[in-house]
């Protein structure tokens, strides 16, 4: 018998990515990256102070001054446009990362701890049973509109699918036989969990991550829309958007540019994700094996 | 003219330049016969039987080259409706899980009729007979209720039986049998093979039979076809491949068997008691809320003692309590009550903290090489954890699992490697080392041989066996298969039901059995009266 | 049959428990006096002690949240601070339109999604498959009022098919009540439709590569038979499951169609009273909704039992 069989754990190559997964994630990973480095460098590009108020020039239609026209205040629709890129993707990233971090803790105390599952997972059930988009308003409308409240409000409704995801997976690796062979070696509990537990949820997580955050750009957007979201007064592309529905029938592109920014990046985020998963996802290889 | 003729048939996976799984093959089964396709894991004797049948899973392989003739009729050559009228008429397949195999949501009599409505025209009471003719013909009791069952509610025998039903229910010439026996225990394994060659009599089919199992080969074939790493290697009467074998391979794979008659008994080499287990119990699925059914009496009463250097096996059929035996004395799961001493020492009732000064003293090696060793841990990391753990430093525990690769096999170089790249047996060999690391006074293997090949097995055995004259580690060797324990073992179990049934030297117990249940077991096991290492039949 | 039924209710308890205490603590856990905050900035003493009293904050906590435990089983809600009617009878003058929305939603994402990603499967890797699990992530990711707003611009403003917002009951109108409705529920069924018919797709490539579908295929059935007698059952539950959960995302969804299309309905009374800071309504209508959700999904979890004989009634 050759004793080389190959059963690759962890495949990815160049060529695998661009054979298996195709170029819309390429283009998805160009697109966001464009929307990063707008975000980033917005004081430098943007025409405009996104805030600036010209009443002489409301309303305009596209010029070669005002690329995309202006809105009910003569404000640079464009420029407010690219400022509204930091809140999305401030919110997005803080969302995720403390959805995960908290939810990852969470989640690997319920797997290993049985006592606490049972309570844990009844919390969780009853936090996915809100509506998140309701329990965040609500959350914002009683302790006030900050970029750090509607962070906080929105990672709340968030927290109950990654912990879920991470229970899920520890519950089942728990039962292999390399975790039941380190019981036998003397291995404590929580090196259990960090050293043989944890590393099998961070494929999975990745994954996770990429929709919690475009999940996470589009409530903060909705909550903005509905006027419960960070101050009227920072340009966001929820705000601009609730801004011009008074005059939509007279300026629809004062809400399709924006909404056009915001379902890219939430579409590129998202066409990450899948890319991700197909690549990471176990299953998907032993298929392709 | 041959029935089934499969002629320099080559399959490659479908991809340009794919890697060819089945080379220039050529078969060919005459009416009524019953030929045997054996070989090892990646072989190509199951991905032969698809091509035959056309069930090559879309997209991943496909027939490269050559010709399968039913009849005298090109399989290759037909249309996808064309192919679909030949199945279940012409030609039809059973396969290993019959759990799988069946669908769940549909009740296993549906699924029998399902085959005459596809492709007869008969009245709903002409099927209805039909269907009951046949659950009779394969043996099932109580065939109006065994019809409106769903599959899970059926036992494996059971299942493989509706499968066989279903393959035969309009007497199809040729009956291809993917390893249909290998998921059954071996009482049931042996009434499904006489049902196969029974009902092969009566109807004059003509059976491929594809098994890794040269026992099930000496029990029914009439010709075989042996396969390996998806050549053709040699191929004969019966009695000329397992009597007179010409090719180094089948050889080696005869060879490999071991005999079903007991070793010659080991001289003991100490008195020291390693293990020592007392009126042992474990109920399973009690004082759940609302739960229904009562618990289960998974193990009763069990008592044995293993001393140094010595090996206990412990051999029984699936449900019988073995492996449940074993996570107890691991401690991976508590025991209900009974008495479970280490060196002398009580350890059952230990609190996690009390256990770990005796934890080093009792390891494992598991059934599954794939699953046993952390794929994110190097081969080093692994097998050094458990020597760190109890206070070793580092660098001493690293030269020491340097040893250890060497002791038992495994190439240099290897400590620095993952374990995805190594085969299972190799793996195994890792496991080995990773539970000699802590330098055990008891080893307990569970099933730790039976997911390998024949000849990988083989190794794995002597490799345990010298470990066992160096070390004079205990030995506690759970296994279904009867024949690795007459090789392996000084004293053997027997386990029914939770209960040990018989217990002593294995010359008495395998070579003499007292209990009933040990002589269906000895008797279920195929190809009981063939000798394979020594190629003749065994000295009565 | 009766164990399994009162397993499942049983287990709907301590989750509805769960969202009680937490939408009772919000308020009460936020920091400040909860009375000032609901008053808001401009509020005088008079109007504080109102709403002090009505909510019962003057009370310790566990005695107001008992009473207001209490009150919920007896159907009590409480009453709006701003319009002082109790609060079921405001949802109950409301809540017609979301239903009637939902309901249209629901039938039909099902009716358009599940053969949309049954033919996907069907025909995985062809240039059907790769339309599906296009139009399905851009259903996940153009939000809802971005897709309300094409649609208003699309069909009522360039085209005037349809008109373009507001809300006539069916009992009053009902062709007019169906043209308004068209366009919302086609809103709302987007992201409805990309979710169902993505774990369609997938559920049943995974069940059309089990054993039990190739030993259908080796009877020599036809693929057609193999699909929809063999394939499309085993693939429901995970589908069921999808609309269940799914369920949540439509009910964040009505919020935001009912606001731009307009509607009269419970996703415009929740806004309302957001910007009103009419707590007790708020309170109400997330209790109801999650209510619904987990009703929703209990009884979807009962049901698939009746898809699948191994689990047991």
């Amino acid at each position: 018998m050759a004793e080389t069989t190959q059963r690759a754990a962890f495949p990815i190559r160049t060529s695998f990515i661009t054979e298996k997964v195709g170029i819309a994630p390429m283009i998805a990973a160009v697109v966001l990256l464009l929307i990063v480095l707008a975000a980033i460098f917005a004081p430098l590009i943007a025409p405009h102070d996104p805030i600036y108020q010209n009443p002489i020039m409301r309303l305009k239609p596209p010029s070669a001054e005002y690329p995309l026209g202006t809105d009910n205040y003569g404000r640079d629709l464009l420029s407010r446009v690219i400022w509204g890129a930091r809140v999305s993707l401030l919110i997005g990233i803080g969302v995720t990362v403390m959805a995960v971090v908290v939810g990852l803790l969470i989640g690997l105390v319920s797997g290993y701890i049985r006592l606490a599952d049972a309570i844990i997972m009844r919390v969780m059930d009853g936090l996915m049973a809100m509506p998140s988009v309701l329990l965040a308003i609500a959350i914002v409308s009683l302790i006030g509109a900050s970029i750090w409240t509607v962070m906080a409000a929105i990672t709340i409704p968030e927290i109950p699918r990654v912990v879920r995801l991470v229970r899920s997976i520890v519950l089942s690796a728990r039962e292999e036989p390399y975790v039941e062979a380190a019981i036998s070696l003397g291995t404590s509990m929580p090196r259990i969990l960090w050293r043989h537990l944890m590393p099998n949820t961070f494929a999975p997580l990745t994954v996770q991550a990429t929709y919690v955050c475009a999940s996470a750009i589009l409530t903060e957007a909705i909550l903005s829309f509905l006027g419960a979201g960070v101050s009227t007064e920072t340009p966001t592309w929820g705000n601009i958007m609730a801004e011009a529905r008074v005059y939509f029938r007279l300026k629809p592109e004062l809400i399709f540019w924006p909404g056009m920014a915001l379902s890219l990046c939430i579409l590129s985020i998202n066409l990450l994700g899948d890319a991700a998963r197909d690549i990471l996802d176990p299953r998907m290889n032993k298929r392709e094996a | 003219m041959s029935l089934l003729e499969i002629d320099n048939l080559t399959v490659a996976v479908d991809r340009k330049n794919g890697k060819t799984v089945v080379r220039d093959i050529s078969i060919h089964i005459e009416p009524g016969e019953l030929v045997c396709l054996v070989g090892e894991s990646g072989s190509g004797k199951s991905v032969s039987s698809l091509a035959t049948m056309g069930l090559l899973p879309k997209g991943a392989l496909k027939v490269t080259a050559g010709k399968i003739l039913l009849d005298g009729e090109n399989l290759l050559d037909l249309s996808p409706s064309e192919l679909r009228d030949r199945r279940a008429t012409r030609m039809s397949m059973i396969f290993q899980e019959p759990m799988t195999a069946l669908n769940p949501v549909h009740k296993v009599g549906d699924q029998i009729t399902e085959v005459l409505e596809a492709h007869t025209k008969l009245s709903n009471a002409d099927k209805h007979a039909k269907v009951m003719d046949m659950l009779k013909q394969v043996g099932l009791p109580d065939i109006e209720r065994v019809a409106g069952s769903y599959p899970h509610q059926l036992s494996g025998g059971q299942r493989q039986r509706i499968m066989i039903a279903m393959a035969l229910i309009l007497e199809p010439r040729l009956l291809i049998a993917d390893e249909p026996t290998t998921a059954l225990d071996v009482t049931t394994q042996k009434q499904i093979l006489k049902l196969i060659k029974d009902l092969q009599r009566e109807h004059g089919t003509a059976v491929l039979f594809i098994t890794h199992d040269m026992g099930v080969v000496a029990e029914i074939a009439d010709r075989v076809y042996v396969m390996n790493q998806g050549d053709l290697v040699e191929d004969g009467p019966v009695m000329e491949i397992l009597a007179t074998p010409k090719e180094d391979y089948t050889r080696k794979l005869l060879s490999s068997v071991p005999s079903l008659v007991p070793r010659p008994a080991r001289a003991s080499v100490s008195k020291k008691t390693a293990l020592d287990v007392s009126d042992l119990n474990k109920f399973y699925g009690a004082g759940r809320f609302l739960a229904k059914g009562s618990a289960t009496h998974a193990v009763q009463d069990v008592s044995f003692k293993v001393t140094a250097g010595r090996t206990l096996g412990i051999v029984g059929e699936s449900g019988s309590g073995k492996s449940t035996v074993a996570r107890c004395i691991m401690h991976l799961i508590e025991p209900t009550s009974g008495g479970i001493r280490v060196g002398g020492q009580q350890i059952s009732g230990l609190s996690r903290r009390g256990l770990k000064p005796y934890r080093k003293k009792l390891q494992m090696v598991f059934q599954d090489p794939y699953r046993s060793l952390n794929p994110r841990l190097t081969i080093e990391e692994s097998i050094i954890e458990g020597p760190v753990n109890y206070g070793t430093p580092k660098a001493q525990a690293k030269a020491r699992a340097a040893e250890l690769l060497d002791l038992v096999g495994m190439p240099e170089g290897s400590a620095d490697r993952y374990p995805h790249m190594f085969s299972g047996g190799q793996r195994q060999r890792i496991a080995i080392a990773r539970a000699l690391a802590m330098e055990p006074e008891l080893l307990v293997a569970d099933e730790a041989v039976s997911a390998l090949d024949v000849s990988v097995q083989a190794q794995v055995l002597n490799l345990l066996a010298e470990i066992q004259e160096r070390t004079h580690v205990a030995i506690l060797f759970i296994t279904h298969d009867l024949r690795v324990a007459a090789q392996i073992c000084d004293e053997v179990a027997v386990m029914q039901r939770g209960q040990v049934v018989e217990y002593g030297p294995t010359a008495d117990v395998l070579g003499a059995p007292a209990h009933d249940y040990t002589r269906s077991l000895l008797t279920a096991a195929p190809g009981r009266d063939w000798d394979f290492p020594n190629f003749r039949p065994v000295a009565a | 049959m009766p164990t399994y039924f009162i397993r499942r209710v049983l287990a709907a308890i301590p989750v509805m428990l769960v969202v009680a205490v937490f939408v009772f603590l919000l308020l009460r856990l936020t920091p400040g006096d909860p009375a000032a905050i609901l008053a808001g900035d401009m509020a005088t003493p008079d109007q504080l002690e109102k709403i002090r009293t009505s909510l019962g904050l003057n009370e310790p906590v566990y005695v107001q949240f008992t009473r207001w435990i209490g009150g919920l089983l007896q159907g009590d809600f409480g009453t709006s601070l701003i319009s002082n009617t109790p609060v079921i009878d405001l949802v109950a003058d409301r809540m017609w339109p979301t239903i009637w929305i939902a309901l249209i939603t629901i039938t039909l994402s099902v009716i358009v999604a599940v053969p949309m990603g049954v033919l996907a499967a069907w025909k995985h890797r062809s240039w059907v498959d790769h339309a599906v699990m296009t139009f399905s992530v851009l259903g996940f990711s153009v939000p809802v009022f971005v897709i309300g707003y094409l649609l208003i611009k699309l069909f009522a403003l360039d085209l005037g098919w349809l008109p373009v917002q507001g809300y006539i009951a069916p009992s009053q109108d009902f062709a007019a009540f169906a043209a308004r409705a068209v366009l919302p529920a086609l809103t709302l069924a987007s992201i409805y439709i990309a979710l169902i018919a993505r774990m369609t797709r997938a559920s049943l490539l995974d069940v059309l590569g089990e054993d039990y579908v190739r030993t259908a295929r080796a009877k020599g059935l036809t693929e057609r038979r193999v699909l929809f007698r063999h394939a499309l059952r085993n693939a429901a539950v995970p589908v069921m499951t999808v609309i269940g959960t799914g369920f949540a995302l439509l009910i964040s969804g009505v919020v935001v169609t009912e606001s731009v299309f307009n509607i009269p309905g419970l996703g415009r009374l929740t806004v309302d009273s957001i910007f009103a800071r009419d707590y007790p309504v708020i309170q109400a209508l997330i209790l109801l909704t999650s209510g619904v959700y987990v009703g929703v999904n209990l009884i979807i979890d009962l049901s698939y039992s009746l898809l699948d004989p191994r689990i047991r009634y």
